[in-house]
């Protein structure tokens, strides 16, 4: 079996399944936001669920209109805070204590390798970085889950992901995955398990691990998956685990398909509207004026991202409305005491507490008609940050910084 | 669910994404009437003023990709839709559409569809008959397990019949 079907079955009262099969399983973590979990709250009274089973086992967090942008959105995290409140559920972050969902949950140790999380995000695929199952669901399946404690699922096929040779400088897993994605389209693992793996994911740091799962859901993907090994370990500060060489895939596992890249020959990427598929390297990216830059989110608003940013524009100014969004308060204090805030507003850009916000247009950097931006995070499809006449570019932090500084889409040199 | 359905086709291509249907500005409710008032609004500006109850959406590939989003399948529902068509679905839209009984068919029409062609579907016998055309197509059946939940009216009437 791959490391996806032995997670799977095991959450089960199966021995082994195969793909296709439908399961029942059993979850570990499920989760919801200040955008979902309402519908799911909704759904969860329309049944008349009375309580949740496991108030340990659920997350909500406030993180998309957060602090609430309007009117109606302060009324969604009121409703979240309520629920959480009535039903005593454990992990509830307040603003204050609110991060980014995908962040945040891997920061606080919430996922462990082998889990099988849920989440009314299509972003919770990033905790495959830790070797977790892990894939969003809708509101209704969220409320179902908060009932029972079960979500069902097709038992995807695996597509195999190997990466080897030597990772040029500037390139980090965002690149990795945007490449991928350019190669396989944004249907190319559609309902699929994309499993990660080879020298260079061996040696590939947390950050950028949880970049290129947190975007398995723009291939289509079911979810993202790395094998858990000494970095996961050290990242969770727990010993490596005897029980890590279950969560593997066996040497006979069947694959869908293997695909190889040889990362020597990838270049920094740069996804042109309006799809994450648009990839192409920097050197082939032209002239592209740029209105604004955002450097934040689930994909690469972690701590080593702002200080690719911060290292390139150190001592330098932007040009256009740079806005920087740590992901979460530990990695906004991180970066405080590390001089890269200053380093920040000194170089004129703003820097925004811990939100989703504009990724998704919905406040904190809305794009007017005609306005180019380059950011990145994890879509760049029309009208996804404000007007459907604005243009959304995808890179790299290195690349949006350098951006930044130039005022057009750009490398950050040598 | 309803057995019949009959409609105008619209017709949408490929990676119809959540933030067209139903852009992030309008999650700020769930409901399904005010949220049809804006569905699919910046692919085609007509669409929310003038689809009308029973009309069915015929796409191409991976349609509803992107966020998870419950409010996409919410506000094609709430603009009456009666059906969405599509050649393939992205997974998450496919399980919300299942969960809230928002009928969908995997199913690549879109070549014999002309935009407004009226087209019937009886889903008990697995036919779409495209009226306009005169030309018929047979439906796959989706697996026992998805049926179940359908036919219990969706997913929290299957939960509460099946685990509690």
């Amino acid at each position: 079996m791959t490391i996806t079907e032995k997670i799977l079955a095991g959450h089960t009262n199966k021995k082994e399944v195969v793909p296709g099969d439908f399961i029942l399983a059993d979850v570990d973590l499920a989760l919801g936001n200040d955008i979902t979990a309402p519908t799911a709250i909704e759904e969860f009274k329309k049944a008349g669920g009375k309580k949740v089973f496991d108030p340990e086992k659920i997350v909500l967090v406030p993180d998309h209109f957060s602090p609430a942008k309007d009117l109606e959105s302060a009324r969604l995290a009121k409703r979240l805070k309520l629920f959480a409140r009535k039903h005593k559920i454990a992990h509830y972050y307040e603003l204050g204590r609110m991060g980014i969902e995908h962040a945040l949950i891997p920061e606080q140790g919430l996922v462990s390798p082998g889990n099988l999380v849920v989440g009314a995000d299509s972003h919770t695929c990033t905790y495959g970085a830790l070797g977790a199952f892990s894939a969003g669901i809708g509101s209704t399946d969220l409320a179902a889950a908060f009932i029972t404690g079960k979500c069902w699922f097709k038992v995807p096929e695996t597509i195999k992901l190997v990466y080897y040779g030597k990772l040029p400088k500037w390139v980090s897993g965002k690149d990795l995955i945007l490449h991928t994605i350019g190669d396989i389209g944004v249907d190319g693992a559609h309902y699929k398990a994309m499993e990660f793996t080879g020298e260079v994911i061996k040696n590939l740091a947390m950050d950028s691990r949880l970049t290129m799962c947190n975007m398995a859901i723009e291939a289509g993907a079911k979810n993202g998956i790395i094998a858990p090994d000494e970095i996961t370990y050290e990242y969770l500060h727990s010993p490596l685990s005897t029980l890590h060489s279950l969560f593997k895939s066996d040497p006979g596992a069947n694959y869908a398909e293997v695909r190889e890249y040889d990362v020597s020959k990838i270049e920094p990427q740069v996804a042109f509207p309006p799809l994450p598929s648009n990839s192409k390297p920097i050197s082939r990216v032209g002239r592209v004026l740029i209105d604004q830059v955002v450097i934040g989110s689930c994909t690469n608003g972690r701590i080593s991202d702002l200080r690719t940013a911060a290292s390139i524009m150190k001592g330098k100014e932007v040009k256009v409305r740079t806005i920087i969004i740590p992901a979460t308060q530990k990695i906004y204090l991180q970066a405080l005491k590390e001089g890269l805030i200053e380093t920040f507003i000194k170089a004129n850009c703003v820097v925004s507490t811990p939100t989703c916000g504009p990724c998704l247009g919905g406040h904190m950097g809305v794009l007017a008609e005609d306005e180019v931006c380059i950011s990145t995070t994890n879509r760049n499809f029309v009208g996804r940050m404000g007007s459907p006449k604005s243009k959304v570019y995808l890179s790299n932090p290195a690349v949006a910084a350098a951006s930044a500084i130039k005022g057009r889409i750009a490398g950050p040199g040598k | 669910m309803r057995m019949q359905s009959k409609g105008r086709v619209w017709k949408f291509g490929n990676n119809i994404n959540t933030d067209e249907i139903i852009p992030a500005k309008y999650l700020v409710t769930s409901d399904e009437k005010e949220l049809g008032r804006h569905c699919l609004e910046d692919v085609n500006p007509e669409f929310p003023g003038r689809v009308k109850k029973g009309d069915i959406i015929v796409a191409g590939e991976n349609f509803g990709c992107g966020s998870s989003r419950e409010h996409a399948a919410l506000a094609i529902k709430g603009a009456g839709i009666s059906c969405v068509i599509a050649k393939s679905f992205a997974r998450i839209f496919l399980r919300n559409c299942i969960n809230i009984g928002l009928p969908i068919i995997e199913k690549d029409i879109f070549r014999f569809c002309k935009e407004n062609n009226l087209l019937s579907i009886d889903f008990k016998k697995g036919i779409i008959e495209n009226l306009s055309q005169k030309k018929k197509f047979t439906m796959d059946k989706f697996p026992q397990f998805i049926q179940e939940i359908i036919q219990n009216g969706g997913l929290m009437k299957w939960v509460k019949k099946n685990i509690r």
